[in-house]
């Protein structure tokens, strides 16, 4: 009982840092999108694409850490 | 590094595209003339949105009544936690395949179960293993049958399962997610064939028409944007796998959003399914290696011979990291999408109140738009990177390669 609240904290822990880490990765993609567009407002369209699918990619990082929080739990 | 390069160089094809095909269908580029209609629909989101946070406030407002009411008397809620709604377990339960194919209510559609032991095949109805209730009851087949967590044990009189027996136990039955996959293999069917015949009919010269319009700038956008830049001049070997993973990715995860009958399935959010394609992705990219392939993977030209040697397991490794990240990518987008919606719906029946709903289902419903994206996303992702890797196989010149 005392360890399976123990377990579920950690995967708790596990999945808040990989928010964290998701959320700089975001953060940098968005941040060098608006730049971007900012100095070249012709190519909106195609940077934000790109920030879409690069933003995906570093998502899929993101919820690989979560599968692993979500394993740890149910284990 | 280099894929992210490589991402950059797609947009001024795909532009060129669009307008030698006057495609209406905008797939990734925004349409900036429909400007007007979308701040309409972002003051209407915002009224939405400050309703419902109207709608919620009161319902927490109540639900802090609930909690004093039941502070009063503290020792009834524990007994209460047994048959209480359990979020998790719900969630889980709709992530998870089935031998059911659950409609409404009490209603859900048996599928057959196909069951192979020592004693032989056998098949019989879902439902036989379920009472009225939905309770997983006992079948006596050639052995006696109960579902046991989800999957079918074989077990004794008295109800307990039988390990030994249940190992030699093969379920090939036609659960949830394989009955939906076949509705997307007949839909792919369906489409595909219709389309073909059409090319047939019409020619590939003379502009499309109908459906034919709608799959024509997909197919081009996968041939142009994926196939033509990852694989070079030999793209057109492998536009047969490429296109049907793509649409079989794609048409799996939209029919694993349609929260009613027909979809519903998380297919593509099954590990087994997502490792098969996986598996395919490993096999064409190692069968097809060329001599440069392996010359890369177990000794490195242009390096010293210690960090060739270095070098050799952490290739090897990733020979095999890249299709499992390939696998749990698709895998956990997917899942975290069901759960995602699944835990806003269940906001409502944490709080106990229906106000709450005002809250959790215009964020389920935004969710489940976003979803769409990633829908489309990650059947893109997975295509675009199958494409890389045999791209990155089957190359044979190396000039701009070692940096």
């Amino acid at each position: 009982m005392v360890l399976g609240a123990v377990v579920g904290s950690v995967a708790a822990i596990g999945a808040g840092l990989a928010a964290i880490g998701a959320g700089i990765g975001i953060g940098q993609i968005g941040k060098g999108a608006v730049e971007g567009i900012a100095r070249q407002p012709e190519a909106a369209g195609e940077i934000r694409t790109n920030m879409i699918v690069a933003a995906a990619l570093v998502e899929a990082v993101a919820l690989f850490a979560v599968v692993v929080a979500l394993l740890g739990n149910g284990a | 590094m280099k894929r992210v390069l490589v991402i950059l160089n797609f947009f001024p094809k795909f532009q060129k595209a669009n307008t030698v095909f006057h495609t209406p269908t905008h797939i990734f580029a925004p349409n900036f003339r429909t400007g007007m209609a979308l701040r309409c629909m972002k003051y209407l989101l915002a009224a939405a949105f400050s309703l419902s946070m109207v709608f919620f406030s009161n319902s927490s407002f109540s639900q802090d009544q609930h909690e004093n009411g039941e502070q009063q008397a503290p020792h009834e809620a524990p007994a209460e936690g047994e048959g209480e709604f359990n979020v998790t377990e719900t969630i889980l339960e709709h992530i998870k395949d089935s031998h059911s194919w659950h409609l409404w209510g009490h209603t859900s559609l048996p599928l057959p179960v196909i069951l192979h032991t020592d004693k032989g095949f056998e098949a019989f109805s879902s439902a036989k293993l379920m009472n009225e209730h939905h309770e997983p009851v006992a079948y006596q087949g050639n052995y006696l049958y109960k579902v046991v967590e989800g999957k079918i044990k074989i077990v004794d009189e008295a109800g307990t399962v039988n390990e030994e027996e249940s190992k030699k136990l093969l379920d090939i039955s036609i659960t949830k997610n394989v009955a939906s996959m076949f509705l997307t293999v007949i839909l792919l069917l369906l489409i595909f064939i219709s389309v073909a015949n059409a090319y047939k009919k019409r020619g590939v010269t003379s502009a499309p028409k109908g459906f034919q319009s709608f799959i024509e700038p997909i197919i081009l956008f996968v041939r142009d944007e994926i196939a033509k830049p990852y694989l070079g001049h030999k793209y057109a070997k492998y536009m047969p796998f490429l296109l049907t993973v793509f649409f079989f990715i794609w048409i799996n995860n939209l029919l694993g959003l349609i929260p009613i009958f027909p979809g519903g399935s998380n297919v593509s959010g099954n590990i087994a399914f997502t490792m098969t394609l996986a598996v395919f992705t490993f096999i064409i990219v190692n069968v097809n290696g060329k001599k440069d392939y392996w010359k890369h993977i177990f000794w490195m030209p242009g390096l010293p011979t210690a960090m060739k040697i270095f070098l050799m397991p952490i290739e090897l490794l990733g020979v095999f990291i890249k299709p499992v990240s390939l696998m749990i990518r698709l895998f956990a987008n997917i899942t975290a999408g069901h759960i995602l919606v699944m835990s806003l719906i269940c906001l409502i029946f944490i709080f106990k109140a229906v106000a709450a709903s005002a809250m959790a289902v215009p964020f389920a419903v935004f969710i489940n738009a976003i979803e769409l994206l990633v829908a489309f996303l990650q059947a893109f992702i997975f295509t675009m990177l199958s494409a890389l890797y045999i791209g990155m196989a089957i190359e044979e010149h190396h000039e701009h390669e070692l940096a």
